[in-house]
């Protein structure tokens, strides 16, 4: 099992080297807009552009620069500075990270909760109202997109622009621990919004996963023992629930890519956003750093999704 | 038959599963009973309706929107008409149930330890340790090794007869008065069929509860039974206790059935022994039943056995036959038009080796022509499934 693990840890750092060299080879191969002119200001002399071309290193040679940058990343976990405002990178995705952080795990929080719940009443109540409304409203919300029901939800229900005013809308967004309360309000509607989609895919998986799991014959063993009902779909839930788990290390990458758009619909000041205006901006090195961090993200909860299916299914053993 | 107060009383017993393609009658009026501490051997093809009958008496095809009549009797209490908490206080409890396939009846995910413990008390109100204690002991007589060690494992870490014991474990548990046991050795080796058998033998022997046996192999029932229903499209057609069933079938089917064993020495050999008094059949050579089991959905008119019987007459396609005693042998039912004496004489034909059509003929039984051959018997009919568990 550590064996299992550490090889896991050194094909994820293998990974995140792939995915660093990819990005940083499609925003230099793909001319997107010459950082160098972006940041030269209106109509630049030309020695000032070379100039700020030797400042940035963009001079030299795409294996030199990529070497530099990965000496950065790994040595001193340094992502470089941004072209547009100079910032540290780092300190970018660090002053951003908690938004973003707080939109995600809600959002994964609702998207679970609320997915499995619903595929078990939807399941054990098959074909009545309830069985079909959930499952049509999850059809209708895994087909809308995140930024078009962003802008609905804002629409509808925010307290600056809303029809009915309940919830706060774009831009009200307040730290955790500045406020608690507004920290949480604010957050509602990002997280459903965020949450829909994927709540609508668990809904659906959870409800077929645990239809099937109630045909097996294990479960016809437990109630043939005199198992209490309650009793017998619990040991349903619990196999119906391992593909589920599995499919979250692959799903926090949807989660992320879609904190994207709701962070900018939402006009939350996270990682998203800023990847966001950094694209707009050919802004690479925010570009690569958030690429990065994505990246490593989606990897850790792949890694931490495959361990954690050796505890839920004793059959499965790594070596 | 004994005369005493049964364990175990089946009446008329209907089970129909209303589908898309019309109602399934999976059970059609059957009736039959079980002795406290004796064996009662259902024995079918797929689709006869056998294991949906069991399933029934602990409640377990409710689930499934079956629509179930007549009355199943138990220590005074009519199990149809019971609530489903009333039931399922006697699941498991009183009347306990092993299934075909050890692979699959256990749960992957839990220990086999637990899933005993879940057993005991899901009934009993004992602490976990208590109830822990008791598994390990049931796990150590349905000799399994090391129980202490086992009680701990998972299924997966079980062989298929090690699991088929940890099943008949979970089910003893609570001392039950009446264990059903659905084709249990099917799943196994041959090896491993006749241990779980013998271990079968041995429990009854040492805590006397009643059986009821369901399989499709007449071997096991041979071994085990001391009473055999035979199931066809779900009806009995014909029941008696197993010595008389081997030595003097009178049911065109049940000839089938024993035709069509193989009977090669040491093959079955509780066949042997139960045929021992007369000796086998002399014929060596497999003798399939023609034709497929009928629909349950529109089962044949008449006598439901007739599209595939060699011996039925023109007036068995409209008559319905009743399971009836033998005017001699009051305890040998039989659901067949045919005359007795005819049947005897027919049999005795069949059992010196004669085919069919020379029993009819050494008979004179006025027979039409054509014999059914395999494939073409019967008019072509969609396969029932067994039922849809």
């Amino acid at each position: 099992m550590a064996g299992y693990i550490i090889r896991r840890i050194l094909w994820g750092i293998a990974l995140l080297i792939i995915v660093c060299a990819l990005t940083f080879v499609f925003f230099r191969v793909i001319p997107t807009g010459d950082p160098a002119l972006l940041r030269a200001g209106r109509d630049p002399q030309p020695r000032h552009v070379e100039e700020i071309r030797r400042v940035l290193g963009l001079n030299k040679s795409i294996f030199a620069q990529f070497w530099q940058y990965m000496k950065g990343v790994f040595l001193h976990f340094d992502l470089g500075y941004s072209y547009y405002s100079n910032e540290s990178v780092r300190s970018l995705i660090a002053e951003r990270l908690p938004a973003t952080i707080s939109l995600a795990i809600g959002a994964a929080v609702i998207w679970v909760g609320a997915g499995i719940s619903i595929g078990i009443i939807s399941a054990i109540r098959t074909k009545t109202v309830m069985d079909r409304a959930s499952m049509g409203s999850a059809l209708l919300l895994v087909s809308a997109p995140e930024f078009w029901l962003g802008l609905i939800v804002l629409f509808l229900f925010a307290d600056d622009i809303g029809k009915f005013k309940i919830f706060p809308g774009a831009g009200s967004y307040t730290p955790l621990t500045q406020d608690p309360t507004k920290w949480f309000t604010s957050m509602l509607l990002p997280w459903f919004v965020l949450a829909a989609s994927g709540a609508a895919v668990y809904a659906r998986l959870m409800r077929g996963s645990l239809i099937e799991t109630m045909n097996e014959d294990y479960i016809r063993t437990a109630r043939a023992k005199g198992l209490p009902e309650k009793k017998v779909l619990r040991q349903g839930v619990r196999a119906s629930i391992n593909p589920i788990v599995t499919l979250l290390g692959v799903e926090i990458g949807v989660l992320l890519g879609g904190a994207v758009l709701i962070e900018t619909v939402f006009n939350i000041p996270g990682v998203g956003r800023l990847s966001y205006t950094s694209i707009v901006n050919s802004d690479f090195a925010v570009i690569e750093g958030t690429v990065l961090l994505a990246a490593m993200f989606i990897i850790v909860a792949n890694i931490v999704v495959d361990i954690a299916y050796a505890f839920l299914d004793p059959r499965v053993r790594y070596s | 038959m004994s005369t005493g107060e049964p364990l175990l009383r089946v009446e008329n017993l209907k089970v129909d599963f209303p589908g898309e393609d019309g109602v399934v009658h999976a059970v059609d009026g059957v009736s039959y009973e079980v002795q406290p501490g004796r064996t009662l051997g259902i024995v079918g093809e797929s689709g006869s309706g056998k294991t949906v009958s069991s399933l029934t008496t602990l409640g377990l095809t409710r689930l499934q929107g079956a629509q179930i009549s007549g009355r199943i009797m138990f220590e005074g209490r009519d199990l149809v008409s019971l609530k489903d908490e009333q039931l399922r206080e006697i699941r498991g409890n009183d009347i306990a149930m092993i299934f075909q396939d050890p692979l699959s009846a256990l749960h992957p995910l839990y220990r086999v330890g637990d899933q005993l413990v879940q057993a005991v008390r899901a009934h009993r109100d004992v602490p976990k340790k208590a109830a822990r204690a008791r598994a390990i002991d049931l796990l150590g007589l349905v000799g399994i090794p090391d129980p202490t060690k086992r009680v701990d494992q998972y299924p997966h870490e079980f062989s298929g007869g090690m699991r088929q014991r940890a099943m008949i474990a979970m089910a003893l548990v609570n001392d039950p008065k009446l264990l059903i046991a659905d084709e249990p050795t099917t799943a196994l080796d041959v090896t491993v069929q006749a241990q779980i058998l013998a271990l079968m033998e041995r429990l009854q022997r040492e805590l006397g509860m009643a059986i009821l046996i369901i399989t499709h192999d007449l071997g096991v029932v041979a071994e085990m039974a001391d009473e055999i229903a035979v199931m066809y499209a779900g009806r009995i057609v014909e029941m008696t206790s197993a010595e008389r069933l081997f030595s003097n079938p009178e049911h065109p089917y049940t000839w089938g059935l024993l035709r069509s064993i193989p009977t090669m020495e040491g093959y079955t050999w509780g066949l042997m022994k139960a045929m021992a008094t007369e000796g086998p059949p002399a014929r060596q050579d497999l003798v399939p039943i023609p034709g497929t089991p009928p629909s349950l959905i529109n089962p044949p008119s008449g006598c439901h056995f007739h599209p595939r019987c060699p011996y039925s007459q023109p007036e068995h396609t409209r008559v319905d036959p009743m399971l009836e005693a033998l005017p001699d042998e009051p305890g040998h039912q039989v659901a067949c038009l045919l005359e007795s004496e005819q049947r005897r004489a027919l049999w005795a034909q069949l059992r010196a080796g004669e085919t069919p059509a020379e029993a009819i003929a050494a008979v004179n039984l006025p027979i039409q022509a054509e014999t059914p051959e395999a494939g073409e018997a019967g008019t072509p009919q969609p396969q029932t499934p067994e039922a849809p568990l």
